[in-house]
């Protein structure tokens, strides 16, 4: 139950995107049609859902103090070696989507390797240390932020699609209106800010 | 094979010529990494609530970016394509810790204030941006330029917003009090929330673009 609640809690309520504001480059570089915006939003889900588990393994059993040699603990080599395990992770999904869908792959394009550097990736790695989840809970939030990352980006796509009918002054259309529609969305999350869906599913 | 890509190498006439000065000043307004290449978002939300963290962040993103793009464009002709994101990013993560111990000796009430954005310097699409789009494919000298400029337009932006933050959200600039708070000027809050700094980002582009004509269609 407490994974579920992490689940829904990491997808809905604490959004990475509306009420953190983390990997915002590629949900405002990528959000013009809802089919590349799913694309790139299931790629984030799978890198989620593997980098998080993989970075929990590697925080207790090889960072944390006394796992590999009594006494002494490896946290300083945290950020490097997590950013190896989500570069790795993102460089074989490249190459794999470049064989499965080349149409999908020019399309991402530049935004495919920059997957690593989403901020979403890192800090979700680095709220499971802070927050101090079990492995099955790791794994909830990082399945939940990957889901929540998709839904923002796809709702984000679809408003844009049907913007392409309004009229929109000419400087503002495309990025301008998007910065603004993601304020919008970003001021309506904050009314959800610190609700514990706990208390209503626990 | 790697050995066979590597193109003859012509010297440029001159070293600082039309190309290098169009690469240093393009990124300014025309090929701006945030507001035109979308790279930076982030960062760019997170610390521009005031002047000060604002200014040494862009000064540190300008040294990493440079430094980098001129260390992966030196090893780009010898950098396997298949492991090439964490060879970049070693190289990245290594220059961070450099920046981020430097900041610590020298001015350690910034680095106590900025700690945390130092870090996630990494993380900034800017250098990873510049590292794939333009370094892996151009030679040192012209690539460390691309870096230099490409953190000058993000310094742009990043005072630009913090600027109208600090003043309307504190009554301040660079600490400085230029709106009284105590006696007449009532602080907007709003403009210290991340939503401001979008709503923000999104009139800077509809200005620029007002201004720029060509940019629109652009993303």
């Amino acid at each position: 139950m407490d994974a579920l609640n992490i689940f829904i809690k990491a997808a809905f309520i604490d959004n990475m995107i509306l009420a953190y504001f983390l990997g915002m480059c590629s949900y405002l570089a990528v959000s013009k049609s809802v089919k590349t915006a799913l694309g790139l939003g299931v790629a984030v889900v799978f890198v989620l859902a593997f980098t998080a588990p993989v970075n929990w393994i590697v925080t207790n059993k090889i960072l944390a103090e006394g796992a590999i040699i009594e006494g002494i603990s490896f946290d300083f080599l945290g950020l490097i070696i997590y950013i190896s395990v989500i570069a790795g992770l993102v460089q074989f999904l490249e190459m794999f989507i470049e064989k499965v869908s080349p149409s999908l792959y020019s399309a991402l394009g530049i935004f495919l390797p920059l997957i690593t550097v989403n901020c979403a990736i890192l800090g979700a790695t680095l709220f499971i240390v802070a927050r101090e989840y079990n492995f099955v809970e790791a794994t909830a939030f990082g399945i939940g932020s990957g889901v929540g990352w998709m839904l923002a980006i796809v709702a984000l796509a679809a408003i844009r699609e049907k913007l392409r009918t309004a009229n929109v002054p000419a400087p503002l259309q495309g990025l301008g209106i998007a910065f603004i529609i993601t304020g919008l969305m970003g001021i309506a999350f904050m009314s959800l800010l610190g609700l514990n869906p706990g208390t209503y599913f626990g | 094979m790697a050995e066979t890509q590597i193109a003859p190498q012509t010297e440029s006439t001159s070293l600082f010529g039309a190309k290098e000065r169009k690469l240093l000043v393009d990124p300014l307004n025309d090929d701006n990494p945030v507001t035109v290449q979308i790279l930076g978002v982030c960062s760019a939300l997170a610390v521009t609530s005031q002047v000060k963290p604002a200014l040494i962040m862009a000064l540190g993103l300008t040294i990493v970016t440079a430094m980098s793009n001129l260390v992966i464009s030196m090893m780009r002709n010898s950098i396997p394509s298949a492991i090439r994101m964490i060879v970049q990013l070693l190289v990245v993560a290594a220059l961070v810790q450099m920046v981020s111990d430097v900041l610590q000796a020298f001015i350690y009430d910034v680095y106590a204030e900025l700690s945390v954005f130092i870090g996630l310097i990494i993380t900034n699409c800017i250098v990873m941006g510049r590292l794939e789009a333009f370094a892996m494919a151009n030679r040192p000298w012209q690539s460390f330029i691309d870096g230099i400029g490409n953190g000058l337009g993000y310094g742009v932006i990043l005072l630009l917003m913090a600027t109208i933050r600090e003043i309307l959200g504190k009554g301040t600039w660079f600490g400085i009090t230029i709106l009284s708070t105590e006696s007449w000027y009532v602080p907007n809050n709003l403009m210290l929330l991340p939503c401001a700094s979008l709503f923000l980002m999104g009139v800077i582009i509809w200005i620029q673009r007002g201004f720029n004509t060509k940019l629109i269609g652009k993303s």
